[in-house]
């Protein structure tokens, strides 16, 4: 089984960090705090202590190496291209595997592993985590997201679907002969909390004659437990995966969840060789859609008379791979919409896998400020191209009052679509 | 190590999450861009004036050395804790107190990061020029503490050319202030210019009275490849002598391009040796004649190829190849140590001939780039440090640099200060009787050498 590079692999990435501190300008989390602890040049140094020995698994170790979004925009700014964003990932795995996964994630690892601790938190928690732990399985990382207990009360959540979206579809959909064949990797946003969105990308394949593969046996990408520092469960999602796109036959592979995107091309590549050749085949879905010729399509389509104002959120793990143009393409080419492009576009919107569970007041900092932006641009939707950003920015926009809505691009192209 | 007393003092003054002794919060203030790491015994964040004044009698009633520190982005270790003791860190001192309109006056704190500050101002329509390069992360009170320069300088000067008053701290505890929000004010030394790249050893700065000027209308970039570095020397003599100030004038030498054509695929041809990278500002019918006056000048000089800027888009992509050359030095070798020598304009390119040599003498790369318009050259010699033998040979090439400065009259350091990294070489450029007089004003105001010691003079370690 492929495994993820250990701490001690990045001696040399670590002595990259020349710590000029360019990173304490884009850091989501130091721009909360302001604390060094918070920043990448000093977890790089953290790091660095902890494989010299200078330093212990201590509290406030253990609470530097937990704020971290690993969103990776410190390292889309380092002169020297360090990143901190898999240093981090791979001291969190450290840090379990020397002192167990519940001391960093606060009982994740202990949930997910007992049946009995499991049945306990799902009666004692509220609707949405009963249905969570009803309807979505042990190895899906929604389950790290939201460990039942440590969810905050006043965090707006969406519904948990009926009936998830993987469940809904034969596993081909066919389109028309000479057309692309794409397998979906829905991933779990998508196929449990938002399949409208996936409703959405099968209506925009089928106008384009798309055939669409739906593979039942696909499993979570893994990130959320990257971001908890679990690898063991990294590693057997990122198996199980392997072995899917293995059975399967294919042109692309897309995605509609940025931190999918980023799973299978930079985290399972990073695991080993026998992921290259499907890295290679992964699209996220926007930059398939403008591939195929869709913005010029919905050009041809009548405007709407009174357009509504939507902005673009970018999500960082589309962002640090150079795709920001492509959903900005499809926006902007919908007849319904008034493309408007809000300030800080890019900037993380706090939410960073399991952090906002563990850290959610610095995450709703994080957030102010990103609804600051929405509110500034005088949209009436925000749309993005990440289940988890949407869930977040949702939130962070109801904290703050506003009236506006977080949407997947998807939605929309959906209702413009005949 | 402190004792209990001393940090239930600290924790009662500050409050106890502004004291912090666990060991990751000690690693996490021990460093700056020089790399060179100490741990403090103890990281304060203060709220107020009057906290650090108390800090300031304490310490002096301990003897615990004290360290001022902003954001911790100096090339000196002018932050660095050197013998323990306190970080006394500055970061809550962050509001922009008052913009006056009225006066072209602006009132800040020190823990302002001066980017954030530029682009407030701007918003109505003023302008502070300093830009060092760490802008986007580097505070005020560091700027000050260090004079920052930046490419922005050959026309308006360094950050003390716009303070007029500070708020400090003196090392004994006093609360003070220097100066004024006038314009002019000649009463009594002026303590504002002393403070000023005094590297944190003479005062704690708590607020900074600045100056402002209107924000140009308009800029306009140009970059000038030319076909050698005397060419591009005698560009900016020229440039200079024909009465034309650019805002900016940075050049990069034949190595650094190499460097840039190797790690990027930005458009920069063989046949360039060397290269400008001009700005001017002002009305925007003026911008026009200026470019067209400068690129008349330079025509004769070995010109290879000019491309002017037409649009702010095209403006940074000319700055691109600037901005690439950090990243992209990295490349040549894994170490680099960064000098900032200032030599007068008309003697950058005999400079950059001695750096030449040198790095021959010692088979060494060196790398030069900077602010060709105010002499201020960023020297970067490239070794790898795993070599046994290359750090000596790069610190006998750095002492061979400082004097080649100092031999057509420039300093060793322009922008970055001495530090501990220029303290050993502190003699070289400064007579004795200097240092004396400089050594007892620091003794007079400190007299326990409580704040910020081991720094600028190599013997106070």
């Amino acid at each position: 089984m492929a495994k993820l590079k250990k701490l001690e692999d990045f001696r040399a990435e670590i002595d990259q960090c020349v710590k000029c501190g360019a990173c304490r300008a884009h850091c989501p989390a130091f721009g909360a705090e302001k604390h060094e602890g918070r920043v990448a040049r000093g977890k790089v140094a953290l790091a660095d202590a902890l494989l010299k020995g200078d330093v212990d698994l201590e509290e406030k170790f253990l609470l530097d190496m937990s704020q971290c979004l690993l969103c990776g925009s410190c390292c889309a700014q380092c002169p020297n291209k360090v990143h901190t964003e898999e240093i981090v990932a791979a001291t969190r795995r450290e840090i379990a595997k020397r002192k167990g996964l519940s001391t960093f994630g606060k009982g994740v690892g202990t949930i997910l592993k007992h049946q009995g601790v499991m049945n306990t938190l799902a009666k004692a928690g509220g609707a949405f985590s009963k249905l969570l732990f009803k309807k979505i399985p042990d190895q899906s990382g929604l389950r790290l997201r939201f460990p039942a207990p440590f969810i905050a009360a006043d965090r707006t959540l969406p519904p948990i679907a009926a009936k998830p979206f993987r469940e809904r579809h034969p596993e081909v959909i066919p389109g028309v002969a000479g057309q692309p064949r794409v397998l979906f990797f829905t991933g779990c946003g998508i196929n449990y909390m938002y399949p409208d969105s996936g409703e959405a990308l099968l209506k925009a394949l089928k106008f384009l004659g798309v055939t669409v593969l739906i593979p039942q046996d696909q499993v979570c990408c893994g990130l959320p437990a990257v971001s908890a520092g679990a690898a063991d469960t990294v590693e057997s999602l990122a198996a199980d995966n392997l072995a899917m796109l293995r059975r399967c036959e294919y042109d692309y592979i897309v995605t509609a969840c940025a931190s999918c995107h980023s799973g299978l091309t930079q985290i399972y590549p990073g695991m080993g060789a026998e992921f290259d050749e499907f890295k290679a085949k992964v699209k996220d879905i926007f930059v398939f859609l403008v591939e195929q010729g869709l913005p010029e399509k919905l050009a041809e389509l009548p405007k709407a008379d009174q357009p509504i104002k939507v902005t673009y959120h970018d999500p960082c793990h589309l962002r640090n791979h150079g795709i920001t143009k492509e959903p900005r393409a499809i926006l902007k080419a919908l007849p319904q919409v008034d493309y408007v492009e809000m300030e800080n576009a890019a900037s993380c919107c706090g939410l960073g896998g399991t952090y906002s569970v563990y850290h959610y007041d610095t995450s709703k900092k994080i957030g102010a400020k990103k609804a600051a932006s929405i509110a500034d641009s005088g949209a009436d939707l925000v749309a993005t191209d990440c289940p988890g950003c949407i869930m977040q920015l949702q939130d962070s926009i109801n904290h703050g009052g506003g009236k506006q809505r977080s949407v997947h691009i998807l939605d929309l192209l959906a209702d413009a679509l005949p | 190590m402190l004792d209990n007393s001393t940090l239930a003092t600290l924790q009662q003054l500050c409050g106890k999450e502004n004291v912090l002794t666990d060991k990751a919060d000690l690693i996490c203030y021990s460093y700056d861009a020089t790399q060179r790491q100490f741990l403090p015994d103890v990281v304060v964040h203060p709220a107020t004036v009057e906290e650090i004044s108390q800090i300031m009698k304490l310490a002096n009633e301990k003897a615990i050395p004290v360290f001022p520190r902003g954001a911790g982005t100096g090339f000196t270790g002018g932050s660095v804790p050197v013998s323990g003791g306190i970080v006394l860190g500055l970061t809550r001192f962050d509001k922009i107190l008052e913009i006056d309109e009225d006066n072209l006056v602006a009132t800040i704190e020190p823990g302002v990061v001066t980017e954030e500050f530029q682009k407030t101002v701007e918003k109505v329509g003023l302008f502070y020029p300093p830009d060092p390069a760490s802008l986007k992360v580097s505070t005020m009170g560091g700027n000050v503490a260090e004079c920052a320069g930046g490419p922005r300088c050959v026309k308006y000067g360094v950050t003390k050319d716009y303070i007029l008053g500070l708020e400090i701290v003196t090392p004994t505890g006093d609360i003070l202030r220097t100066g004024g929000p006038t314009m002019k004010g000649v009463v009594g030394y002026d303590l504002t210019k002393l403070i000023c790249g005094s590297e944190g050893t003479l005062a704690i700065i708590t607020k900074i009275i600045v100056k402002l000027l209107p924000k140009p209308a308009a800029k306009k970039t140009m970059l000038v490849m030319f076909s050698s570095i005397d060419g591009a020397a005698q560009a900016v003599s020229d440039i200079i002598r024909g009465k034309i100030i650019p805002t900016t004038l940075e050049f990069l030498d034949a190595r650094t391009l190499e460097c840039v054509r190797n790690a990027t695929d930005l458009d920069v041809p063989e046949a360039a040796q060397a290269v400008l990278l001009i700005e001017v500002d002002g009305d925007p019918e003026f911008l026009d004649k200026q470019t067209g006056r400068i690129s008349d000048i330079v025509q004769p000089l070995g010109v290879v190829e000019t491309r002017i800027a037409e649009t702010p888009a095209e403006s940074e992509a000319l700055w691109q190849i600037r901005r690439s050359v950090s990243a992209s030095l990295r490349r040549v070798n894994p170490k680099k140590y960064n000098e900032d020598i200032c030599v007068p304009r008309s003697k950058v390119h005999d400079m950059i001939r001695k750096i030449d040599q040198i790095s021959e003498k010692y088979n060494i790369p060196i790398v030069n780039f900077g602010h060709a318009g105010d002499g201020n050259i960023h020297v970067n010699i490239m070794i790898d440090d795993k070599i046994p033998g290359e750090e000596k040979k790069a610190e006998e090439a750095i002492a061979d640099v400082f004097k080649g400065a100092l031999e057509l009259g420039g300093t060793m350091s322009g922008e970055h200060g001495v530090g501990i990294m220029k303290a050993p070489f502190i003699n070289l450029e400064l007579k004795d009787t200097v240092v004396d007089y400089m050594k007892t004003i620091k003794r007079a105001l400190d007299p326990n050498n409580i704040l910020n010691p081991g720094k600028i003079f190599p013997s106070d370690k």
